[in-house]
């Protein structure tokens, strides 16, 4: 009696991932002309670079300001987009939502705004919004919006249905049921993403000064056009600590919630 | 009063699971259910409260119809019609009491429930339905902190909280032990008595629907195949509800 055969699919599938992956890099490295030698001959400019780097410490004083204005940005965009987002959740969500149409108008818009970088969306709505925090905050709330509301609607289409039948058949209105039902079942999920948002938002708040969106960038833009790269270098090490400080305290609280 | 008139249900995928069913429940009747899997049972208690709407026929609780009701109408009638489920169907993360809140919910007022306020009648009639099940201590714990006998007397005092006319049981007790199956099916037959609900209840057991029915409905294959009282429902009525012999040893050597 012979054993069952291993299906001979699955090794075909797991050659032909293989192959689209090597064939994939090699496309893209003809594209950018990348090759190793240009690595291995900049290296000794590059050390020459980062020895001119070494910090200046008489700057750190002028960067407090526009370092508290970076985690200021970030943490604003990320509340307003969160808030913007939560009824977004549930109009993207096939178990919360009130009807096919909404549910892919919706979806199809959030798709939309997540294909927009946020550096993109800083660099259209400076002029518009004067150069400085605003367009920072406005950048990261569109981005906050878009990706909360995606892993949202995840988190709720991947609850438990029960007790939300159960709340239907009790006679609960549509709200009533997001409200006891679902809600409870994402909250801390919910809440330990818009932690890991607002990371990401710290991270991309300290570049969006170099396209108008205020904060540490903008000050690292002054510091590029004169040159000053004992300022720079002491700028990297401040916003190096205080985003690792960040991830630290946001991780921390993130285990305790789940 | 319950009553099915020619109701068919078709799913989506072309599973027809109710091919046709008439039957008349009185008010205050203990009514048990029992068929194999896939016979329409959980199918048939869902057309009651409209959670599954029939594609022919009519079901009509009291003197309204649920089939044709709509919307708020439809919400009305299923605040009189409780229900408790195999896998009890709780907010675990949330307390035993707001669960029983729940039941409350479609008379409560709108806005004061979205913002977790019950008016003090409702937070009393839950404390007293939680005592009526024998946990009344268990009102402020977390509900996945309870077992499962617990869990399911906290469906019974959620369904209990609505007031119903109609109790409808979908398998209430095939996750617990034997055991607590009988202490929880108990608790629902004397619930039901003391309040003179209507009640219909799913059961795999033919013991238990022998003890704790007033009536036993037979469904095999979308069709009532059996409808009387625990007397009637002799061995060979089973034999024929489930299509096979009920008798395992006899089924091991048939099968062999």
């Amino acid at each position: 009696m012979g054993l069952p055969k291993a299906p001979v699919l699955k090794a075909v599938q797991s050659w032909a991932t293989v192959a689209v992956v090597l064939a994939l890099l090699w496309v893209s490295a003809v594209q950018t002309d990348f090759n190793f030698e240009a690595l291995t001959t900049g290296t000794a400019d590059f050390f020459r670079f980062f020895t001119r780097l070494a910090p200046d410490w008489r700057a750190l004083p002028e960067q407090w300001q526009p370092l508290i204005e970076t985690i200021s940005i970030a943490w604003l965009g990320t509340v307003f987009g969160s808030i913007l987002a939560f009824p977004l959740i549930f109009l993207a969500s096939f178990n919360t939502t009130f009807n096919t149409p909404v549910l892919w108008v919706t979806r199809s818009l959030l798709t939309l705004l997540r294909s927009i970088p946020d550096l993109l969306f800083a660099a259209i709505l400076a002029p518009v919004l004067v150069i400085g925090p605003l367009p920072g905050v406005a950048a990261l709330t569109l981005f906050t919006l878009a990706i909360i509301a995606k892993f949202g609607s995840e988190t709720v289409e991947a609850i438990d249905p029960g007790p939300l039948e159960a709340l239907r058949a009790a006679g609960a209105t549509r709200t009533q049921v997001i409200v006891y039902a679902v809600i409870p079942q994402v909250a801390a999920t919910m809440t330990s993403y818009v932690l890991y948002v607002f990371e990401i938002n710290v991270r991309s708040s300290t570049v969006l000064g170099l396209v108008g969106g205020g904060g540490i960038g903008m000050l690292l833009n002054t510091y590029l056009a004169f040159f000053d790269y004992g300022a720079i270098g002491v700028l990297i090490i401040v916003t190096f600590a205080v985003v690792i400080l960040i991830d630290q305290v946001s991780n921390f609280v993130r285990t305790r919630l789940l | 009063m319950i009553k099915f008139q020619d109701v068919e249900v078709t799913y989506k995928t072309g599973l027809k699971a109710l091919k046709g069913v008439s039957l008349e429940i009185p008010r205050g009747q203990f009514v048990v259910i029992v068929g194999l899997s896939g016979a329409g049972k959980s199918t048939l208690i869902r057309t009651v409260n409209n959670l599954v709407p029939p594609s022919a026929g009519e079901v009509i609780v009291g003197d309204r119809s649920v089939t044709r009701a709509r919307a708020a109408e439809l919400r009305r009638i299923r605040s009189d019609i409780g229900m408790i489920f195999q896998t009890f169907n709780l907010v675990k993360r949330s307390t035993v009491l707001r669960n029983v809140l729940a039941g409350r919910l479609s008379d409560a007022n709108p806005l004061a429930s979205l913002a977790g306020v019950f008016s003090r009648s409702d937070i009393a009639l839950a404390h007293d339905c939680l005592a009526r099940v024998g946990i009344p201590e268990k009102a402020y714990v977390r509900a996945d902190a309870l077992s499962g006998g617990q869990q399911q007397r906290v469906g019974i005092a959620r369904a209990l909280a609505q007031r119903p006319e109609v109790m409808l049981a979908d398998e209430p007790v095939a996750s617990l032990d034997p055991p607590t199956s009988h202490s929880v099916m108990q608790d629902l037959k004397r619930v039901s008595r003391e309040d003179g609900i209507t009640t219909l209840v799913n059961l795999h057991f033919i013991d238990m629907a022998r003890e704790y029915a007033d009536r036993i409905v037979g469904m095999r294959d979308g069709l009532i195949v059996f409808d009387g009282t625990p007397e009637e429902a002799s061995d060979e009525a089973f034999e024929n509800i489930y299509g096979r012999s009920i008798d395992i040893e006899k089924d091991l050597r048939g099968a062999a």
